[in-house]
């Protein structure tokens, strides 16, 4: 279920990263991002004071209704204070309003979308991440684990990660197609395809150098090796009929 | 296969993958259109196998891996039958649980309902033994509750029937927070467990002896038989769901500490799901039945040997039988 190998990486080496695979029963890994400290707790702190909100309105209205809204009141506080995570994580696909507005949400371990039990387990664990004050065991411990979780993530098994943006089509440079002067392997030919697809979000004096590196294996001068490479990358790619 | 030649050839199916996932995702999807969803899926997952075996660029393999990253959120989301799952819970799942847990239900207990019943009988023998655990405020104030010619009894007592919803509403607050405390401080390698369990214990216990030594005790019991069937072994079990986590991280076994934890949790948020059960069934006896005064202390002592002997039943003898999972 945790595996730290892909096509990307030679095998048994973790990612540079901190990055975290899955692989699923279909035999393929996918990439999740586990968020920091930061972010997760701005994203608590924006949760809070809705809830804080919440409860204010809460009381102003219910205060009206006299008795009977006191006792409403009392068991709204109550499942404020201790549903409003779960409810949230559960129905909004592991978003609370804060996670939201921040771009994180709650997963399993396995990457699958967070249920009733794990998210109970999390929340309610979170009275022991909070001692003995201001959340220093919950933030030791988040500060200490490879995937940043706190107490409760590790007892429930999950997992805050960071949504994925959505891709843009990478510009290439104008070239024409090359074949490669010997066989690549995959981690080489994958190396000149980044190369050429980041090539519009680098700098020209940083393209031509990083391409000079490149210019005694290719036996060109350098100042030929990045449309050198650019056209192998073109060849690679293949033209679309 | 070049790139471009693979990407423009099943372009279309990924188009069509993703705008089936936004349907889903947004809970739109028709049931037509889902048909072709785990086949799609399993497409997709293939595509990105070859697109990694291949090499082609970091770009389209990012891409892919997107798909199949909320394609995999989609197919394996956990659906939970909710109501069908309560009452199987309900019928058989959580005492067998509790019994299956008998080691730290039994821990949980004994020092629960020991501390409280020593604690009774020492206060009931040495009278100023309460002093040394509650305040003279606090005292004279439970004694006020419970003061036999008072109207309505228990916490609040000058109260309507129509503050029934106020307690209701205090009850279940304060109840369920005491018993997620007891349940969640138990990861403090089960020491907060103990020490609530024990706290909780001992109040209960130095209240009550005192309350039956100055001859309060037929109001005092009275009022708390009913709902204390529930409530008070629903902390007790709090406590034994603390235990649960507390031992896996002190004797994890073959298991690594956090796989251990994982584990336990599992199984100790289901005793917590019964535990809130039980709370809500308290409070709603302890508002709206213990505390009125129109039955006689001798029918209110029946009915809560009654709902004792229930709590007992239920927890030793249902869901022995086992039914075919349907």
């Amino acid at each position: 279920m945790y595996s730290r190998s892909s096509a990307s990486l030679p095998l048994n080496q973790p990612p540079l990263d901190t990055r975290y695979q899955v692989e699923t029963p279909e035999g393929i890994d996918l990439h999740l991002r586990p968020a920091g400290l930061v972010p997760r707790a701005l994203a608590f702190a924006i949760d809070l004071a809705i809830r804080g909100l919440i409860l204010m309105v809460m009381f102003i209205v219910l205060g009206l209704l006299g008795q009977f809204g006191m006792g409403l009141g009392t068991i709204l506080l109550f499942l404020v204070t201790w549903w409003y995570m779960v409810l949230f994580e559960v129905f909004n696909q592991g978003r609370s309003p804060g996670k939201q507005m921040l771009g994180l949400r709650v997963v399993h371990d396995d990457g699958t979308p967070i249920g009733w039990a794990a998210s109970l387990t999390r929340n309610l664990l979170r009275f022991v991440d909070i001692l003995p004050f201001g959340y220093t065991l919950g933030i030791i411990s988040c500060l200490n684990h490879p995937a940043f979780k706190r107490l409760g993530d590790i007892a429930a098994g999950t997992l805050v990660v960071y949504r994925d943006a959505p891709l843009s089509k990478p510009l290439l440079a104008d070239a024409e197609p090359l074949p490669a002067p010997f066989p690549l392997s995959l981690d080489e030919q994958r190396a000149i395809l980044g190369f050429a697809e980041r090539g519009s979000q680098l700098s020209a004096a940083r393209r031509a150098e990083l391409a000079a590196l490149l210019a005694e294996p290719l036996q060109v001068p350098a100042e030929q090796a990045e449309p050198r490479l650019n056209g192998i990358a073109r060849g690679l790619l293949g033209s679309a009929p | 296969m070049k790139q471009s030649l693979f990407e423009s050839r099943h372009q279309p199916d990924w188009d069509a993958f993703n705008s089936q996932l936004e349907a889903l995702e947004r809970g739109k999807a028709e049931a037509q259109t889902c048909q072709s969803f785990a086949a799609r899926y399993r497409q997709l997952c293939q595509h990105l196998a070859l697109a990694q075996a291949r090499g082609y660029s970091s770009h389209l393999i990012d891409q892919l891996q997107q798909l199949a990253m909320r394609g995999h959120q989609q197919f394996y989301r956990h659906r939970s039958h909710l109501g069908a799952q309560t009452i199987r819970f309900l019928f058989g799942g959580f005492p067998r649980l509790v019994r299956s847990e008998w080691r730290s239900v039994c821990v949980a207990s004994l020092l629960f309902f020991g501390s409280l019943a020593v604690m009774g009988l020492l206060t009931y023998l040495y009278p100023e033994l309460i002093f040394s655990l509650v305040s003279p405020d606090q005292v004279s104030e439970m004694e006020r509750m419970y003061d036999p010619d008072a109207r309505r009894l228990g916490r609040f007592s000058e109260r309507g029937s129509g503050d029934d919803w106020v307690m209701f509403g205090f009850y279940i607050m304060n109840n369920i927070g005491i018993a997620f405390q007891t349940f969640a401080s138990g990861l403090l390698l089960g020491l907060g467990s103990l020490f609530f369990l024990l706290f909780n214990g001992l109040m209960i216990g130095a209240v009550a002896g005192h309350l039956t030594r100055i001859g309060y005790g037929e109001p005092f019991w009275s009022f708390v038989i009913g709902h204390g069937a529930f409530e008070l072994t629903a902390i007790a079990l709090a406590g034994a769901a603390g235990f649960k986590l507390g031992w896996a991280l002190l004797a994890p076994g073959r298991l690594p500490r956090g796989e251990a934890l994982r584990l336990a949790a599992g199984k100790a948020i289901q005793l917590v799901a019964g535990v809130i059960l039980f709370l809500l069934l308290a409070a709603f006896i302890e508002a709206f039945w213990s505390s009125t005064t129109f039955a006689t202390p001798d029918i209110k002592y029946a009915v809560g040997a009654g709902l004792w002997a229930l709590v007992l039943g239920y927890l030793l003898l249902a869901g022995r039988r086992q039914y075919a999972p349907d």
